[in-house]
């Protein structure tokens, strides 16, 4: 075995424990924590999920998108649709949701890959407003600027009721957990590494052989349909879904979780997630001025960490070996 | 037209320096702001036009100067930076302004519209229109027929080449986004007394801009005024016709632009 | 059997004609030389043979089918390969992740399988293979844009190669190295398969006439002359069009 393949069976080995152990710790929570806790790290587990999935496409792919949460939207929309107005059950409502948004992204990802680079930038956001726009606009449909209340928390059948918070932990700590495993191992497989390929140098990947638009568009939708997976559990979460789940802002908040936490890690912007989730809930206790907050944060990581976080411990470390 | 004051700013500065400014929206949106109140302490339009722009443009200059000119060519720190001020200055003009939309009273010398074949044209919308033109000959004379147009192409075409001429290309390029912000601004100010000055206007607009630039092309001014034009058509065709899927009718011509050309009507890259 | 087989390529930009109605053959196996002072539009042919961008007019056949229409990475899994004039590798990827994401399109992966990436042992053994054998185990964990400029321009043709071509384009493969780096891209050009054709950009003459089998001048986007290494050099008009230059 070449040294190659040795350090890196170490390291995936590691990446399991370290796996294995943070579910066991979240597992205990609901145990330790208060509900209003537990609802944080509710939202945690839910954003880190959708941040990890923007990842997919900025840290591996290189596309950086302005509008990543139009698919967060319409999954929301998409289950609360299905539950309110046809009372399907989670378990027809959730993978139906998930379709919806596949479809969804594979339309717009026709259109927005004709471009890269800052046109891409300008028409993920372009289109995220649409989809805004149309949450927004068609009262009858989505209930415009009230949104869809009275959600029902899922009914798993059997008099499973997901209705109490604790159960409900568990169950989007199960689907988060499924979903981190199945982004882990689409990052670390062929298709992943030729992600990172592209992300370098898309002419070189051509000359080599890769049908480099097949590539983005996979990546496009799988970004696309992790990212409606959180937005159906944000939904479920608050029993209540509304335009700005699909908003500017919405797609500004998870682009900064991602950069925050370091770009192209995927744990990276899963911690970006909790630190923005807990400060924001700090900071609005105190001010409403929360858009300036993360204003300044943005500049602030551009100007000193534009790495994130990972990059900045892995920068860190580096220069002290160096003395 | 206001659009295109809007977009020609954005067209202007992406194409010189690449950067694609998201706090454009906020110039529109501050320069609105800023003009209701010079206008309310001098009672003057013009002054509230020029000054609005001009305090504007300086921000611009100092956001360049400061926050984008140390990276050069890295668009997402450009990004991060420009979506930062946007988010902060949305919020401190909600601060100093409240949530509440404000109105703008129309200039007086264009109060009144002009009979015209049969219906009536408002005279300040004619004078919009009028204006814009006047601004988008003068840019393309700036381009095409200065030195200071050709100092600027030059460093679009070869920046190294042009430092080492002796073209001082760093304080062009900050000129050009103070241009831009000033452009935006007056679009502001002179939207106010049509569109009002309200919270959001930044977003939306920014919005209208990049479509428009997706449809005519980053970095032409040909492009900007013919997008311009055609989504401030659209989007009223659409906002009276079809409410309820408003922003629907510029997502069609922005699709098939894409699907035919997309690097815009008239793009470049 | 004809390998390559160009057709009255012609290539304009916005009033520039690159290239016009170049016209020639590679036989398979051959070591074709294309040489020619700067602006006579060699990059530009290589571009259109590889599918960066298309012809004005023309044809380009390759063995026996027309790839003009073609894009570069269909005419790549066809087997056709390129070198870049300017070095264009996966700058922050290891070397080691260079080669293997090179192995790995040749294996024809290049459908979006969830496998394992560590588990591939015998894709490792492959490249850990190769940078053996060019000396560069050493530099395997090391990011491309961390060797030398000599080293670089030994892996972006080791990249071409590694997807074993049948035609192979190199495009200045010894451009900006030292005297000291080239005898190092001159082996891995020696160690090229027999059977692989090779067509090859060159300003530096010993390594062109030394390779050669046969050479293609261009001039001003026009084929000026092509014969054998002896017929060129005694070529008048080619010594002609040298002169001063270079």
């Amino acid at each position: 075995m070449s040294a190659a393949s040795a350090s890196s069976s170490v390291k995936s080995r590691g990446i399991a424990v370290l796996f294995l152990l943070t579910m066991l710790v979240l597992a205990v929570l609901p145990y330790l924590l208060s509900n209003y806790y537990l609802g944080l790290v509710i939202e945690i587990l839910i954003f880190a999920v959708f941040a990890m999935s923007l990842d997919l496409l900025i840290g591996y792919t290189g596309m950086a998108s302005l509008g990543h949460a139009a698919y967060f939207g319409v999954g929301a929309y998409a289950v609360g649709l299905l539950a309110i107005k046809l009372h399907w059950s989670v378990w027809s409502a959730l993978p139906a949701a998930l379709i919806v948004v596949a479809l969804v992204a594979a339309l717009f990802g026709l259109l927005a890959l004709r471009t890269r680079g800052s046109y891409f930038l300008m028409i993920t956001l372009a289109l995220s407003q649409v989809a805004w726009g149309i949450a927004f606009g068609w009262r009858s449909l989505t209930g415009g600027d009230d949104g869809l209340p009275n959600l029902p928390r899922p009914e798993l059948g059997a008099g499973w009721s997901l209705a109490g918070d604790r159960p409900f932990y568990f169950f989007v700590l199960l689907l988060v957990g499924v979903g981190v495993l199945l982004l882990m191992q689409v990052a670390t497989s062929p298709f992943g590494f030729a992600l990172r390929g592209i992300r370098e140098s898309e002419t070189r990947m051509q000359a080599l052989g890769y049908d480099v638009w097949r590539y983005k568009f996979a990546a496009f939708i799988i970004a696309a349909v992790f990212a409606g997976l959180a937005g159906t559990l944000y939904a479920y979460y608050n029993r209540f879904v509304s335009p700005d789940y699909l908003g500017v802002f919405r797609s500004a908040e998870v682009l900064l979780m991602v950069i925050l936490g370091g770009a192209g890690t995927l744990v990276g912007p899963a911690i970006g997630a909790a630190v923005i989730v807990l400060l924001e809930n700090v900071i609005s206790a105190y001010t409403e001025r929360w858009l300036i907050v993360v204003g300044t944060i943005y500049i602030m990581v551009a100007l000193f960490a534009p790495n994130g976080i990972i990059g900045f411990v892995r920068d860190f470390r580096a220069r002290r070996v160096k003395s | 037209m206001l659009l295109f004051l809007l977009a020609s700013g954005l067209s202007l500065i992406f194409g010189v320096m690449k950067i694609l400014n998201l706090t454009h929206g906020s110039f529109y949106l501050l320069g609105g702001y800023l003009g209701l109140v010079v206008l309310q302490k001098t009672g003057s339009f013009i002054l509230a036009a020029l000054g609005a722009s001009l305090a504007i443009a300086l921000i611009g200059v100092i956001i360049e100067r400061f926050f984008l000119r140390r990276f050069h060519l890295q668009q997402l720190p450009q990004v991060l930076v420009t979506f930062g001020f946007l988010f902060i200055f949305s919020d401190i003009a909600t601060v100093f302004w409240g949530a509440n939309p404000q109105t703008m009273p129309r200039p007086e010398f264009f109060a009144g519209s002009l009979q015209f074949a049969g219906l009536y044209y408002p005279t300040y919308r004619l004078f919009i229109i009028g204006f814009g033109l006047c601004v988008a000959t003068f840019l393309w004379w700036l381009q095409d027929g200065t030195r200071v147009g050709a100092m600027l192409r030059a460093s679009v075409d070869n920046e190294e080449i042009a430092r080492a001429l002796g073209i001082n290309v760093s304080l062009l390029f900050t000129l050009v986004f103070g241009l831009g912000a000033f452009l935006a601004a007056l679009g502001g100010v002179m939207g106010g007394p049509i569109l009002g000055v309200y919270p959001g206007a930044d977003f939306e607009v920014l919005l209208l801009g990049f479509v428009v630039v997706i449809i005519g092309g980053l970095g032409s001014l040909k492009g900007a005024l013919v997008g311009g034009l055609a989504v401030g058509l659209l989007d009223n065709f659409g906002k009276v016709f079809f409410p309820e899927l408003a922003l629907f009718t510029i997502f069609a011509p922005m699709a098939l632009v894409l699907a035919i050309r997309p690097a815009g009507l008239f793009g470049r890259e | 059997m004809i390998a390559l087989s160009v057709s009255d390529i012609s290539r304009n930009f916005e009033g520039v004609q690159a290239l016009a109605h170049v016209s020639f053959e590679v036989a398979s196996g051959e070591r074709r030389l294309i040489i020619g002072p700067n602006g006579a539009g060699k990059t530009t042919l290589f571009n259109i043979l590889a599918g960066s961008y298309a012809a004005s007019s023309g044809r380009v056949v390759l063995f026996g089918r027309d790839i003009t229409r073609l894009p570069a990475y269909v005419r790549a899994r066809l087997g056709l390969s390129r070198t870049f004039q300017i070095t264009n590798l996966f700058y922050r990827l290891t070397v080691l992740e260079n080669i293997l994401l090179a192995l790995q399109a040749g294996k024809g992966a290049t459908s979006p399988v969830l496998r394992l990436l560590q588990r591939d042992r015998a894709l490792l053994a492959r490249a850990d293979a190769l940078l053996e054998q060019w000396e560069l185990s050493d530099f395997a964990k090391h990011a491309a844009q961390d060797i030398s400029y000599g080293q670089q321009r030994q892996l972006d043709i080791l990249l071409a190669m590694a997807v074993a071509p049948k035609v192979l384009l190199l495009d200045e493969p010894t451009a900006g190295l030292s005297a000291v780096e080239v005898p190092r891209v001159k082996a891995v050009l020696r160690s090229l398969p027999r059977e692989t054709t090779v067509l090859m950009i060159e300003h530096d003459m010993d390594v062109a006439f030394e390779f050669a089998d046969r050479i293609t001048v261009l001039h001003q986007g026009r084929l000026l002359a092509e014969g054998n290494v002896e017929a060129i050099r005694n070529n008048a008009q080619v010594t002609e069009i040298y002169l001063g230059s270079d």
